[in-house]
């Protein structure tokens, strides 16, 4: 049995994560919590997030979560997901400039409000709805989902990392952007596994298996 | 690339899916936790609850809906209908839905778009509107209320670009002149509205069979098209409408 600690810092629908968790593997013991000791003492943690990223750090902040983060990143599996994922980077665009976890390294982006399709529409902002998901290299967080297999996203941002290594799959909107990150105990993903029926579950299944190597 | 979105709609009335004609006969078509679970077994993109219960006593049940679906249907949803407060708003994403669809609050107070997307986020406020055709030529629409009812004298196009600049992530824009007739969506509207704003548009009303739902998409520029009672009554599946758009050339998820 595994424990899992989806972090709440009210930010974001973490029922929905808790209930899709707890569907791909209904023995793991699944807990919302904003308390740092059971954060700690999970075996693995998801770290969610919508909405803005200036909040989303203020909310980190004022809970004490980011030494939290920092930890656990370094000693078990960690699952970031949608601003759960930006938040882990450098810096983002957004808010005027906000700076994050820096847990991998790069920046996150706006998306051009000038995009446009192969037919010269204008490209929705925020990219919203299903998209091909496409692995770059072989992480075990994709094992049994085929390339190209579409996830759910919405958003507004992009992550671009500094190592174009720690790019665990890309999706295009038009033009190729980061779709997950893999670093070490960190997986992040921008679209919503949660959200993603089948393939989605079988990424949050995954991740329940997942033991990185040391 | 980037799927169109389907989107089942269900109407739901104190605990049941129901289909009204022009918002007035309404038909009995079934239990929603069941019709959402076939939906989306059938490969629906999303899936829409308008709760359309009168009695602000019946709210709860809705919630008891929405809790239900979350917990076996891993795919977004949203619900609308009633939503006139934050509280509203909070408590239909802790039930499990991942967007509000908010109408005739927005209309009284627009600040409350606002507000809502400040506190939750745009990417789970969808405003959604009616829109009735009150001139021909130049064609102009206006916002309607109470289910097409009442006029409000605002004009759709310059309603929809101010939601968004208020925070909406998204417009579901209804077409009342074609709701419930079968003729197809209002194209020249859905058009409109789509080139006037940035985000993402839901195409709503009309439609009768699988050509509406592409000529949605092709024709009216929409992102997603919505529609009710063509699939809760069995006329066609799912997956009959995204594999006929997709012989249209229209990128799905299959």
């Amino acid at each position: 049995m595994s424990s899992v600690a989806i972090i709440d810092y009210g930010m974001g629908n973490l029922h929905s994560i808790a209930k899709a968790v707890q569907h791909a593997d209904p023995s793991a013991s699944v807990i919302v919590t904003d308390q740092h000791r059971a954060i700690l003492e999970a075996d693995r943690v998801v770290f969610p997030g919508v909405g803005a990223i200036r909040d989303c750090m203020a909310a980190l902040e004022s809970r004490g979560l980011a030494p939290v983060l920092r930890e656990a990143a370094a000693t078990k599996p960690l699952l970031g997901i949608c601003l759960g994922m930006q938040a882990l980077l450098d810096e983002s665009e957004e808010n005027n400039g906000t700076a994050c976890l820096g847990l991998i390294a790069g920046r996150v982006l706006r998306f051009a409000d000038t995009l446009r399709d192969p037919a010269g529409h204008a490209l929705k902002i925020p990219h919203m709805g299903w998209n091909e998901v496409f692995p770059q290299g072989d992480h075990p967080l994709w094992a049994g989902i085929a390339p190209g297999s579409r996830f759910y996203f919405v958003h507004s941002y992009y992550a671009r990392p500094s190592q174009e290594a720690d790019i665990a799959a890309t999706a295009n909107y038009p033009e190729p952007f980061a779709a997950a990150l893999a670093h070490g105990n960190i997986f992040a993903v921008q679209f919503h596994p949660e959200k993603s029926q089948t393939a989605g579950l079988r990424l949050l299944a995954n991740f329940l298996r997942w033991h990185p190597e040391p | 690339m980037l799927a169109k979105r389907i989107i089942p709609c269900l109407d739901v009335d104190n605990g049941r899916v129901v289909k009204g004609v022009r918002f007035v006969e309404i038909k009995d078509a079934g239990d929603p936790v069941e019709i959402a679970r076939r939906y989306d077994r059938e490969g629906a993109d999303e899936i829409t609850f308008l709760d359309i219960t009168a009695s602000s006593d019946n709210r709860e049940t809705m919630v008891h809906v929405v809790e239900q679906v979350a917990g076996e249907v891993f795919i977004p949803l949203t619900v609308g209908g009633g939503i006139r407060t934050l509280e509203d708003i909070r408590r239909m994403l802790n039930a499990g839905a991942d967007k509000v669809g908010i109408n005739t609050a927005a209309v009284f107070r627009p600040e409350f778009v606002r507000e809502a997307a400040e506190r939750f986020g745009s990417q789970c406020i969808v405003v959604a509107i009616d829109a009735k055709q009150v001139s021909d030529d130049p064609k102009r629409w206006e916002i309607f209320t109470h289910g097409g009812r009442k006029a409000t004298g605002l004009d759709a196009v310059e309603w929809a670009r101010r939601m968004v600049e208020y925070g909406a992530g998204e417009i579901l824009l209804t077409s009342m002149d074609r709701d419930g007739t079968k003729q197809g969506f209002d194209l020249d509207l859905t058009r409109a509205i789509s080139a006037a704003v940035p985000v993402p548009v839901i195409a709503s009303g009309g439609v009768g069979n699988l050509q509406h739902l592409a000529d949605g998409i092709t024709q009216g520029k929409a992102d997603a098209v919505l529609a009710a009672s063509i699939f809760h009554f069995a006329e066609y599946s799912i997956r009959e409408a995204k594999e006929h758009m997709a012989s249209q050339g229209i990128e799905v998820r299959l």
